[in-house]
């Protein structure tokens, strides 16, 4: 099997790798770069676990094959937090205990990035259907829509 | 072991010719949001892929005589943001941002909805009742088709070997002109369509219609567009009378089966129900 | 020292929890995280079949594909003889679980493993089970529970005669056993009563649906030792399984706990772990064995679907003067339902004078049940429940006064055995009724109900290890996989003990070569017994530091106290000396004695009952039979609240978790017995857009045998809102719903049926 050769960027870095063609980009992030923050909970597209941005786009890593990245924006939780500094969801998200065993908590945080960059005053509605594809069995939603509406007041305030 | 490899090709002519010299074994990959969750499951086997969301062409959403034409390559998320798609159509724009997920919006496409041929597809309801037109391309050119004609059955399309679909086109609208979808799903959000209704209608200024198509999907092997439901509507102003005659008109035309996601009683029922919900809905933005 | 009645500095906080960085940053590692050097790919073969016999299996073609390094199948593991061990809060029969662990003879279920693979890619993997022949002979097969029961239904198990039942039949069945418990005498119960209401009521098997699914990597030695890591409930219980099955001492298997992504009772058993291990023995290398989700659901245990039946007879002022109930639990391919706790906490939540419940254990063709969040208690609590409200209904009377009316008290005899102790019951009810939720206007096609729940909680071995640093912070090693936060838990209890910051303990999970035997996580034990554990070594360490100060004061211990997190002399006869903390004696330890360390391992016995009282209203959409959760309040007697927020998240998690069972999840299967929703997109779980926020409600009764009050608190949650659910459709339409899922088809029906 020819594997294919990929230059992409991930969190910025330029980064290359080599890939099967059946290998997803989730494939790919956890084997070959070892970049472990993306999760699989089903490989097809239903719980959100394994989402990244692609060129700013919210998708499930799982239904990307890796040689898509060719010549595109990566990013993972890896990249969420600057340096020393998490980023506001990941401090919120930790002071309001909105994550119980925590296998979701990469893919909701890369998700709500997204949305607040997208809509920075979200209402509860709003939040809790972007996160639809983003399956939670521990929490209930409850503490981690509140984490993010109020990150998001947090972020328009400062 | 399969021997799959990856194209990614540039134009609609390339991505033809690979088609073409795949004999049958390449796939088309848009969002990969039906193919890699089959080609996971084991249920395609093919030996290319072929990724058209690298053709500008497939890509673009452009202005024509009033109306619109879109890339079948476009996610959901992109047709989403264009406000000239949600004025326009606002019921073909709410229906193809019900598939899936925030993150499936990332990639889905309306091309990859319709070809894959699912009599669920949320999009296909909404094209049908909008009467859009497709363009496809193939070792013998291109042609014109309307969406209604593609989809023969589950899985199955009146392509021909070795063509794709290009582009959609939506005309231009008459005023007072308004389209909607509604679907019924168990959840939220993160189901299959039950069932789909998709309406789109056009009232004079008396508020009387004078034009309307309604399509359903999930009740039947493939969309059915409901001649009697859209005479139901023609003449009247979309009264109580109309929407019982509606009603009825999408129920009689139901086939539905019995299936994991919902029973022949209650696709039925439910049927006629969302007529006349997207109807009402189609009024009021026709109404303005 | 603290104590309960003292004022408590970190107990009823929420700091955050010590773990929590790497979980937000992806660096935390899960069971399908570890990658070693050398590596193998392992992937199951499963029967596509419901019920076949394996005429044989070749792997030949399989053994002999470039890349290959293993192949297993039952003929890999001993046969085991029938025997029983606690697992958890359910039992475990070691032989039947190696013949789930790889089918022995016959395929029991759609997704049984028959053979497994070791190789050096996925793809190689994948091919090489496509290259296993397995001849079957595929049977009837046998899903739904009362059919089982028929008498012409298939046979899964020859040998299996329903125990219970006097005399043992002469012919098998799929019944493995009959229950029967009861107080008193219904007969004479339901002469008196004025009112009796009786009604069947169905429920669907569901899976607990963590989003990690079941992983483990295992690398054996050459010299027969081996190291497991994997997402488990319990890494000591898996080594305890693993050995066994695998023929090894229990001490040369070393078991990490990795980062666990939910479990709910489905981790307390193993699945993959073993054919890693087998894997790995044979190959000589480390193999990784991941589920995918199709697996999970095909294979790892939801818990039972029911067919069970409820009577109740009350007097015209509430009295409930007789309980009845008979559960009919299916257990999957093997032996093993909950219906024992189901029988047992049928009526447990009140004071009834003549109960009588009886239940069957019955073998289907469906992936053996695992424990799901109190195995047992909802399947027969939804039936009870949903009973009362009808009586409450009929009665003309408020359905909670009619439970304050009946509620369990302390001194109550449950029906099950014990008198109770201190219970928090009816502070759940009037916290209910208080509530500005009870009295909420409703609008049209709304409807609210109330509902509660009863489960015992349970203690059991816990170790814990605390060693002083240097610099006087603190290491705390437990042996109770951390799910949902309990590492803050431990680390409050430690600090609150000692008197010291919760930021200078560290608590980990130690693997099992590192501390003692600890049972698992689940049974809602774990902050009460670990908890115990931890407090048994904090005073242990507050003890030795005492000691120390004495001896760097060169007074008598007895002079000395341990207080707010220092060393002081006890009174001004002892001396003036400035006080000591913990920093400055470990600084000094070497002198004093040495390092300062302290191992507890005990036995925790007197875990608190706990009672949930849930309201939740609905709107019902008329048209389409859709329900739509409004508001949701959960409030439960916690004995005492360690860490607040991960309190509330259990109740909410609970809750949501109960609300899917109530709406929509369930196992669909086709007419061949194939799972027909082994996914996510038909296996509907809650979505977030699905629910409410979800008002958890903490009441404390503290549980006496705890020295914080700590009563388990996991589990109850799930308990009350199928019922709750119910009661509020009923509310809404006016009609009982009986059948779970509540789905859109089954309420439109009721709907045009019902009226
Ligand atoms: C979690 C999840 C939720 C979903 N929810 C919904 C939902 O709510 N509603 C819904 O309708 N669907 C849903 N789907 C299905 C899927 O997302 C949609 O059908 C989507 O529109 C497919 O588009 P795609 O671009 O991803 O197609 P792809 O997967 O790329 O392609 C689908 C098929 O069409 C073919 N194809 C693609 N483009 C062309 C072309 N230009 N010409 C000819 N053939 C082409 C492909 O070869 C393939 O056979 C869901 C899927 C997932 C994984
Ligand atoms: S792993 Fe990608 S969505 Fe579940
Ligand atoms: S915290 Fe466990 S799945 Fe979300």
């Amino acid at each position: 099997m020819a594997k294919i050769h990929v230059t992409t960027t991930i969190n910025g870095e330029p980064t290359e790798f080599l890939c099967e063609p059946q290998q997803t980009l989730l494939d790919v992030l956890r084997d070959e770069l070892r970049l472990t923050g993306s999760k699989e909970g089903c490989g097809t597209g239903d719980c959100g676990a394994c989402s990244v941005t692609f060129d700013g786009r919210l998708i499930c890593s799982c239904l990307a094959l890796g040689a898509e990245a060719e010549g595109h924006e990566i990013e993972t939780i890896e990249g969420m937090a600057e340096g020393e500094n998490l980023h506001p969801l990941q401090q919120k998200f930790l002071e309001h205990a909105a994550l119980q065993c925590g296998v979701c908590t990469p893919g909701i945080l890369i998700a709500a990035k997204a949305l607040l960059e997208k809509n920075p005053d979200p209402s509860e509605s709003e939040v809790r259907y972007w996160l639809a594809g983003n399956l939670c069995r521990c929490t209930g939603y409850d503490k981690i829509i509140r984490a993010v509406l109020e990150c998001a007041a947090d972020m328009r305030g400062a | 072991m399969n021997a799959l490899t990856y194209a990614s090709p540039g134009s609609v002519d390339e991505a033809v010719k690979l088609l073409a010299a795949a004999d049958g074994n390449a796939r088309l990959l848009a969002g990969g949001t039906d193919l890699l969750v089959q080609l996971r499951l084991g249920m395609i086997e093919p030996s290319l892929i072929i990724d058209v969301k690298n053709i500008s062409e497939m890509t673009a959403i452009k202005e024509e005589n009033g109306g619109f034409r879109i890339g079948a390559s476009i996610s959901g998320a992109a047709l989403g943001e264009h406000a000239g798609m949600q004025r326009a159509w606002p019921g073909v724009v709410e229906a193809v941002a019900l598939i899936g997920s925030t993150q499936i919006q990332g990639r889905a496409t309306m091309g990859g909805n319709l070809c894959n041929a699912s009599p669920a597809a949320d999009a296909v309801p909404a094209m049908i009742a909008a009467d859009a037109l497709c363009t496809i391309a193939g070792p013998d050119g291109r042609r014109e088709a309307r969406v209604e004609e593609i989809v023969t059955g589950p899985g199955e399309t009146s392509l021909e070997a070795f063509e794709m679909v290009v582009d959609f086109f939506f005309p231009a609208r008459p005023a007072r002109s308004g389209d909607a979808y509604l679907r019924f799903i168990p959840r939220t959000e993160m189901d299959i369509a039950v069932v789909g209704a998709g309406v789109s209608l056009t009232l004079d200024e008396a508020g009387v219609c004078t034009a309307a198509r309604m399509a359903l999907g999930a009740v039947a092997a493939t969309q059915l567009v409901v001649e009697d439901a859209a005479k139901a509507l023609i003449g009247s102003t979309l009264d109580g009378a109309a929407m019982e005659k509606l009603d009825s008109a999408a129920r009689a035309a139901c086939r539905p089966i019995d299936d994991k996601r919902g029973t022949i009683e209650h696709r039925t029922k439910v049927a006629g129900v969302l007529a006349r919900r997207a109807a009402a809905i189609a009024k009021q933005r026709a109404e303005g | 020292m603290a104590s309960e009645n003292q004022e408590l500095k970190w107990i009823g906080t929420s700091p955050v929890r010590p773990d929590g960085t790497d979980k937000v940053t992806g660096r935390a590692k899960f069971g399908a995280d570890l990658m070693l050097p050398g590596m193998l790919t392992g992937k199951i073969l499963r029967s596509p079949h419901a019920h076949a016999k394996i005429k044989s299996i070749d792997t030949s073609k399989a053994e002999a594909l470039p890349g290959v390094k293993a192949v297993v199948s039952a003929a890999d593991i001993a046969e085991m003889p029938s025997e029983w061990v606690p697992a958890g809060e359910l039992q475990l029969n070691y032989r039947d679980l190696a013949s789930n662990i790889m089918a022995r003879g016959k395929a029991l279920y759609d997704g049984h493993a028959v053979a497994a693979v070791a190789a050096t890619s996925a793809a190689i993997a994948d091919a090489a089970l496509d290259l296993i022949a397995v001849d079957y002979e595929v049977l009837p097969h046998v899903i739904d529970v009362e059919e089982a029961m028929a008498p012409d239904a298939p046979v899964l198990h020859e040998d299996m005669f329903t125990e219970g039942v006097t005399p043992t039949p002469d012919k098998p069945s799929n019944i493995f056993k009959e229950i029967d418990i009861g107080i008193g005498d219904v007969e004479t119960g339901f002469a008196a009563a004025d009112l009796i209401v009786e009604r069947s009521f169905k429920t669907a098997p569901v899976h607990q649906g963590y989003i990690e699914p079941h992983a483990a990597v295992a690398s054996f030695a050459e010299d027969g030792q081996a190291e497991l890591w994997c997402s488990t409930q319990g890494h000591f219980t898996a080594r305890a399984y693993c050995a066994k099955l695998l023929g090894m001492d229990v001490s040369d298997l070393r078991v990490t706990a990795s980062e666990i992504g939910g479990g709910f009772g489905g981790k307390t058993t193993v699945y993959v772990e073993p054919v890693a291990l087998l894997l790995s023995r044979k190959a000589g290398r480390p193999v990784r064995v991941v589920m995918t989700r199709d697996e999970v659901f095909r294979a790892s245990g939801p818990t039972s679907g029911a067919a069970n039946w409820v009577k109740i007879g009350v007097t015209n002022d509430g009295k409930i003067v007789a309980g009845e109930a008979v559960l009919k639990y299916q257990a999957g391919a093997f032996p093993g339902s909950p219906v024992q706790p189901g029988c047992m906490c049928a009526f447990a939540p009140y004071d009834i004078e003549n109960v009588k419940v009886k239940g069957y254990d019955v073998v289907t063709n469906r992936p053996k049940v695992a424990a799901y969040r109190a195995p047992g208690a909802p399947i027969a609590e939804h039936a009870v429940e949903s009973v009362l409200d009808e009586v409450a209904k009929k009665l003309g009377m408020d359905p909670i006064e009619l439970r304050q009316k009946n509620a369990a008290r302390e001194g109550t005899n449950a029906a099950y055995g014990p008198k109770f102790g201190p219970i928090g019951y009816a502070e759940t009810l009037a916290a209910a009724k208080a509530h500005p939720h009870y009295s909420a206007p409703l609008g049209p096609n709304q409807g609210r109900g109330v509902a509660s729940g009863f489960w015992f909680n349970v203690g059991g071995d816990s170790c814990a290890t605390m060693n002083v640093s240097e610099d006087g912070t603190l290491v705390l090693a437990t042996g109770s996989p951390d799910i949902g936060g309990s590492r803050a838990s431990m680390a409050i209890m430690a600090a609150e003990t000692l008197g010291i910051d919760v930021a200078d303990v560290r608590p980990i999970v130690a693997d099992t070569a590192s501390l003692g035997y600890t049972f698992l996580t689940g049974g809602s034990r774990v902050t009460f017994a670990t908890g115990m554990a931890v407090i048994e070594a904090s005073k242990q360490i507050a003890e030795e530091l005492r000691q120390r100060a004495a001896k760097i004061w060169d007074i008598s211990v007895d002079a000395v106290v341990w207080e707010d997190g220092y060393a002081k002399p006890a009174g001004a006869n002892a001396g003036d000396f400035e006080p000591l903390s913990i920093g400055d004696i470990a600084a000094q330890a070497g002198k004093t004695g040495g390092p300062i360390s302290a191992n507890a391992a005990l036995n925790a016995q007197g875990a608190g009952p706990g009672f949930g009282t849930h309201i939740c209203d609905v709107e019902v959409d008329p048209e389409t039979g859709r329900v739509t959760v409004l508001r949701y309040t959960a409030i439960q007697d916690c004995g005492k609240a360690i860490h607040k927020a991960y309190v509330e998240g259990q109740i909410q998690g609970g809750a949501a978790q109960g609300i899917g069972w109530a709406l929509n999840e369930e196992y669909i299967y086709d007419e061949k017995g194939r799972l027909d929703n082994p996914g996510f997109l038909d296996y509907r779980i809650p979505v977030a857009s699905d629910l409410p926020m979800i008002e958890a409600v903490i009441v404390e009764v503290a549980n006496p045998t705890h020295p914080y009050g700590v009563r388990g608190v996991g589990e109850v949650p799930i308990i009350p809102p199928m019922a709750t659910v119910a009661n509020a459709i009923e509310g809404a339409i006016g009609v009982r719903m009986t059948e779970l899922p509540m789905s859109p088809p089954k309420v439109l029906a009721a709907l045009d049926n019902g009226r």
